[in-house]
């Protein structure tokens, strides 16, 4: 009103008026084909308001990624016993090989999302398969103390399912790997074993005071170095130059399953019994660089993104977790009401999709990222893409951003077991303070998470 | 008999599948002998079978059990026979004895080769009697070889450790880590990738192989391909930008060269002069120090050239252009002044040198000079012969003196857009660099050149200064400067006076030499100067000059600009005055306070016209505001916010407690004063000092829940996470290149691309040995594989450095 008022005071007085002049040609378009011209004043001081706009924009944005997170794709079925082990195709994207509890191996087209071939190719579990390093065939392991190697081609028309090789060993392999560049492969049971691929015995086998391993991985980096889970809580390194073993820790709990970072040669991290999982400097084995806590039950499955920088773990919790690497907590977790125990889990070699076999003779597909769009996007989707992300990292510490982008939802039993571990562990740290306060000062020393799970190293 | 013939069938069958084996060991001819015997036994039997003959089957039983008998027994044989029977058809003597070393040593003696040495040590090894040390258990030699091991690997990983601390760094990690290089692959790349599919095709190169034809036509070099092995591929480019960038630069040089050798400009030229006499002004002064008998012989030589112009008819004001001059001067200042000048540097030039011992001469003229204008005696610079430009001791001022004067002789401000301004300066930026870069490739063949003529090139100050210059005036006076500057391009294209460049020099160098002496005329000037609109001279470099400008020029009142001006005085004075005239104070009326933008703006308003327009203005806001007691109000809100903030005293007294209660009685005071309780008295409010200003000190419970409460765990203090806070990233406030660079992601994978985990190319080149090549037979192919292989190699963030550039 005042303003109006002084507008016609100003008119009827015949005052000079300060007229701004601009060229047309600084912000008329050309044709309507060409994009808005909006002129832009950069300067800092007559922008007051940045920071409160940009929050709210990384709120929005916080509440569209959750919005946005379906990470569920497709769900593989065809299988008819459990799934027990994954492996994924060297050199294509859209393979995957499974291997199920009644010794059928099936290959999947993901593209398509259906099955290509079914083998038969063990009696009893398969324990283990993987893919050769230039993808051409494929080994797997079973019960039935064997170890074939598959052509990655499908027969001629009928023509039957038959190995290019068949290894009978004296005991029952539980894993295999085949290494990065060469055509050897481990296998572990009662040893762990090196194998040459024209050779029907192994070139090589360690053994170290232990009756069966679980695992047995090459580390992808360092392709000469392995590492093994023992069913003695142990996990052992090996060098495949050296005739003997490296070093071995002994956990309080077993462990399952290991993986190697595939970007840092000397990181790997371990799927324990305990609940948790262990990322290990192979130098410094006394102490985990990082204990990742979040399942409610044992872990047994591990596997990093192709970029290192994350990891996806299965668990007998009907869950998959998704890890940043050097976090103590996850950062996603996946689950479904028919998904039951999952006991593989993968990671795509594009960084894109995890794979998970659970007990439910499923295989699941899920979005690596649970928010992004797939397929193409438009330079300016793209970039606005990029501008959200940057600006939920910038504002994550704001309780309402961090509210929104950490909630999610659990079933009722696990959200119900994990209140219960946390007070049980709350109940722990509590006694064993008040135990340190009721006892000689220094007799109860502070002993660190990261401390408590490792029970001894052996040279 | 049926059963008995089922088991000489099987009998047969064994025999003849599973003995061939058994027989082999003993010798293949025995076997083929034998079998056709026992065909004529079992074939005879079945013939006789009919017969009832006793004899003859028992003899066929006989035979038929020795059979299996004898097979029996070699298959047990089978393992041991080789001991007894050599492949080389000699029986081993001692089969089972042990070799003692002294049956080796034995033979030592007797042998005519061996080394005296070698039987010395053995035979002192015979003669020794001590005990050896017990090896140790094979636990621990196992122990030993294990930590031994692990070291070793331990070390060998450690290797990977700059390479993962750098990718942890890294703002841009961009995934796989090996890309095939863009851009098309060479022709031997190409081949080998390719097959040969149709018959034709395998026919022809069959064809090829057998006559060792060459497949392809090295499109390299050796020396090439060597230089291409030898860096990186990211070497390679930068390497091809640079000489990209010299060659250019060259040819731009030399089409410059070319050009300027058919400038007809006087103007140009005469720069060049100036520039090249500056040149030789400082080598002078070099000179001076370091050789004063050469630097006497220059000074002859000038004090020469000097006599010269003294003799000629220059800046006489007769040539074609003076004559011109002449006429226009009537009606244009412009020519009048250029003119002026110009006599100005002949009455200069053609004076008589002041001797330079005249010292006391000096001082007095000085004390004189103070006494005529204080301000400037103090003054480092000498600005009083600003007109003349050979007077200056830096040629940067030397551009900005013409533009004081520029100053002076402008009456009429004219207006122009601000868009011409911004552009001029951006323009100058950009050329700025290119013109560096060209000045320097100019110096440097210049320096090979011109070797004989002793003169360096046009220093770098002269041009770098001037955008400078440019652009702190535009900050302070706003887009006059530009006009002022296009004056001064004109005025120097109109001058033609050229000026000998040695003659100019002396004249200099005397005048540095003595104390200036101040001509009269140029002392009007500078109060002309003064006179007329000084403060745009606030574009010059001098700032305390300026400032005892501006004092002295009091009269004049300071623009109404928004910019903010240097000097304090100018902008806190006006303003006092206005308040003190005004009914209604604008800082009270708006309580917000307005936020002072800083923007070139060009005045748009004559400056004339300010004092009564702001007359207008104060009257229209009365007027406007008649109604309102904005002020009471706010005092009465923020009186009314104080008194709740203040602290209440609570009333605890009961009546009846410790004495009579009833109808009318009141609580005694004694008990008041037991029972009242003050509240302690909260701290000083902010806005105590601040009359027009209310803080509200209470905790917004709506706005805390959207506040950071703890300070975020990779920050270490409050400062560094706001500043962090506070910097936008978002297109709104930033330009569109910054802007991409700042919300890069952290990861970029390609779409469909299979990440390798790393591998030993990705580590920095440190044992380069290793790639070694594979044996003498390469195939073409794997040949070619392995350069792609090194053509690839690089550090990974070296890629991502790049990245993050872009």
């Amino acid at each position: 009103m005042r303003i109006l008022s002084l507008r016609a005071l100003i008119t009827s007085r015949g005052m000079k008026v300060k007229v701004l002049c601009r060229n047309p040609d600084d912000y008329v378009r050309e044709t309507t084909r060409d994009i808005q011209r909006v002129p832009r004043n950069y300067d800092p001081t007559i922008h007051p308001f940045e920071v409160s706009r940009e929050y709210t924009r990384a709120l929005n944005a916080t509440k569209l990624e959750r919005i946005f997170a379906k990470p569920f794709v497709a769900s593989l079925d065809g299988h008819r016993d459990g799934i027990n082990c994954l492996a994924k195709h060297a050199k294509t994207l859209s393979v995957v090989l499974s291997g199920a509890c009644d010794g059928e191996v099936k290959i999947w087209n993901l593209s398509k999302r259906e099955c290509m071939r079914t083998i038969q190719a063990h009696e009893g579990f398969v324990r283990g398969i993987c893919s050769r390093f230039c993808g051409s065939s494929f080994f797997t392991v079973g019960d039935d103390k064997t170890v074939k190697q598959w052509n990655m081609e499908p027969p001629g028309r009928g023509l039957q399912e038959e190995p290019l090789n068949t290894i009978l060993g004296k005991a029952v392999y539980t894993g295999i790997d085949h290494h990065q560049t060469e055509g050897t492969f481990a296998t572990c049971g009662q040893t762990v074993d090196i194998w040459d691929e024209q050779r029907s015995s192994p070139i090589r086998s360690f053994s170290w005071g232990v009756d069966s391993f679980s695992c047995v991985r090459y580390n992808p980096v360092e392709t000469e170095l392995l590492a093994s889970c023992a069913s003695d809580r142990s996990i052992i390194l090996y060098d495949m130059r050296e005739s003997a073993p490296l070093k071995k820790i002994i956990m309080q709990l077993r462990s399952n399953t290991l993986c190697w970072n595939p970007m840092e040669a000397y990181n790997f991290t371990c799927s324990n019994e305990d609940y948790n999982l262990y990322t290990y400097d192979m130098r410094r084995l006394d102490v985990p660089v990082t204990v990742h806590m979040d399942h409610v039950s044992a872990v047994l499955d591990v596997d990093y993104s192709p970029t290192g920088k994350e990891f996806v773990s299965a668990s007998f919790d009907k869950t998959i977790r998704i890890f940043p690497k050097n976090s103590g907590h996850s950062r996603e977790v996946y689950h479904t009401k028919r998904m039951q125990h999952v006991i593989c889990v993968k990671w795509s070699a594009d960084n894109k999709y995890i794979l998970s076999g659970s007990d439910e003779m499923n295989i699941r597909l899920w979005k690596a990222n649970a928010s992004e769009k797939l397929g193409l996007l438009t330079p300016r989707e793209k970039a606005a893409l990029n501008y959200n992300q940057k600006l939920r990292d910038k504002f994550q510490h704001h309780p309402q951003v961090r509210r929104i982008a950490r909630h999610r939802h659990l079933p009722r039993d696990l959200f119900k077991q994990k209140r219960e571990l946390r007070e049980m562990k709350e109940a722990r740290r509590r006694k064993a303070q008040n135990v340190r306060k009721h006892s000689k000062p220094g007799s109860v020393p502070l002993v660190t998470e990261k401390e408590k799970h490792v029970v001894s190293v052996v040279e | 008999m049926a059963r008995e013939e089922r088991r000489r069938n099987e009998e047969r069958n064994r025999k003849g599948v599973k003995a061939v084996p058994a027989t082999m060991a003993g010798g293949g001819n025995n076997e083929e002998e034998l079998s056709p015997d026992d065909e004529h036994i079992i074939s005879a039997s079945e013939e006789e079978d009919g017969s009832d003959d006793e004899s003859k089957h028992a003899k066929l039983l006989e035979a038929i059990s020795s059979l299996g008998k004898r097979k029996r027994m070699k298959r047990t044989e089978r393992s041991e026979a080789s001991v007894q029977v050599s492949e080389f058809s000699v029986n081993a003597d001692g089969t089972g004895e042990k070799v003692n070393l002294s049956d080796l040593l034995g033979t030592m003696d007797k042998t005519p080769g061996a080394p005296n040495k070698t039987k010395q040590q053995l035979k002192n090894l015979q003669n020794r009697k001590e005990t050896l040390e017990l090896p140790l258990s094979k636990q621990q030699t196992e122990k030993i070889q294990r930590e031994v091991a692990y070291d070793k690997s331990s070390k060998e990983v450690s290797r990977w450790e700059t390479v993962i601390t750098q990718n942890q760094k890294a703002e841009q990690l961009v995934f796989p880590l090996r890309q095939d290089p863009t851009g098309p692959k060479r022709m031997e790349q190409v081949v080998a990738g390719w097959k040969a599919k149709t018959p034709l095709e395998k026919e022809i190169f069959s064809l090829l192989h057998s006559n060792n034809q060459p497949i392809h036509d090295p499109l390299l070099t050796p020396a090439e391909e060597a230089s291409i092995k030898a860096m990186s591929l990211e070497e390679a480019k930068i390497r091809q930008a640079e000489f990209r960038k010299a060659r250019v630069l060259q040819s731009y040089y030399e089409a410059k060269a070319r050009r300027e050798r058919k400038i007809k400009s006087k103007k140009y030229h005469k720069l060049q002069k100036k520039a090249k006499v500056k040149a030789f002004l400082k080598q002078f002064d070099e000179m001076m120090k370091t050789d004063p008998a050469g630097a006497l012989e220059e000074l002859k030589k000038m004090e020469l050239s000097r006599m010269q112009e003294r003799m000629s008819l220059k800046h006489q004001n007769s040539g074609k252009w003076a004559k011109s001059k002449a006429i226009m001067a009537k009606y244009d200042d412009a020519a009048r002044k250029a003119m002026q000048e110009q006599l100005e540097m002949n009455k200069q030039l053609t004076q008589k040198l002041v001797v330079p011992s005249d010292d006391d001469d000096d001082e007095e003229r000085n004390v004189e000079e103070a006494d005529a204008l204080p301000d400037f005696v103090n003054d480092p610079e000498p600005i009083l012969d600003s007109v003349n430009p050979w007077m200056r001791g830096k040629l940067t001022q030397e551009h900005s003196e013409p533009e004081v004067t520029a100053v002076a002789t402008e009456t009429a401000v004219e207006t122009k857009d601000e868009g011409q301004n911004g552009q001029r300066e951006d323009e100058e930026e950009e050329e700025n660099e290119e013109e560096k870069l060209l000045r320097e490739f100019e110096r440097k063949r210049k320096l090979r050149q011109d070797e004989d003529d002793d003169l360096v090139p046009v220093p770098q100050e002269e041009k770098q200064v001037i955008p400078v210059d440019v652009a702190e005036a535009e900050e302070v006076a706003g887009e006059n400067v530009i006009q002022i500057s296009d004056d001064e391009d004109k005025e120097e294209e109109e001058e033609e006076v050229v000026v000998s460049e040695f003659n100019s020099l002396f004249n200099r160098l005397m005048k540095s030499s003595s104390v200036p002496p101040v001509p009269e005329q140029t002392g009007a000037e500078e109060a002309e100067l003064l006179d007329e609109g000084l403060v745009r001279v606030r574009t010059m470099d001098d700032l305390e000059a300026l400032q005892q400008d501006v004092v002295m020029d009091t009269t004049q009142p300071a623009p109404a600009s928004a910019t903010p001006a240097p000097s304090m005085e100018t902008t806190s004075e006006p303003p006092k005055k206005k308040k003190k005239k005004k009914g209604i104070d604008p800082n009270e009326v708006l309580t917000k306070e307005a936020k002072v933008i800083k923007m070139p703006l060009a005045p748009t308003v004559v400056e004339e016209e300010e004092e009564e327009v702001h007359a207008e203005q104060t009257a229209i806001i009365k007027e406007a505001f008649a109604g309102d007691d904005v002020i009471s109000d706010f005092l009465k809100d923020k009186r009314k916010q104080e008194k709740a903030g203040q602290a209440e005293v609570v009333d605890l007294t009961l009546p009846g407690w410790g004495e009579w209660g009833g109808v009318g009685l009141k609580p005694s005071k004694r008990k008041r004063r037991k029972f009242r309780l003050k509240a302690p008295a909260p701290p000083l409010r902010k806005d105590q000092n601040l009359p027009d200003v209310i803080i509200s000190e209470k905790r917004n419970s709506s706005v805390a829940n959207h506040q950071v409460s703890q300070l975020p765990f990779p920050f270490q203090n409050s400062t560094q996470f706001e500043s962090c806070v506070r910097f936008p990233v978002g297109q709104t406030w930033n330009t569109q290149t910054t802007f991409r660079k700042l919300t890069a992601p952290k990861v970029v994978t390609k779409m469909g691309a299979i990440i390798e985990p790393m591998s030993k190319e990705d580590l920095p080149p440190v044992k380069e040995s290793s790639g070694a090549g594979s044996g003498a037979t390469i195939v073409l192919g794997e040949k070619v594989e392995e350069e792609t292989k090194k053509a690839r190699r690089r550090n990974p963030l070296q890629k991502k450095k790049k990245k993050s550039r872009q």
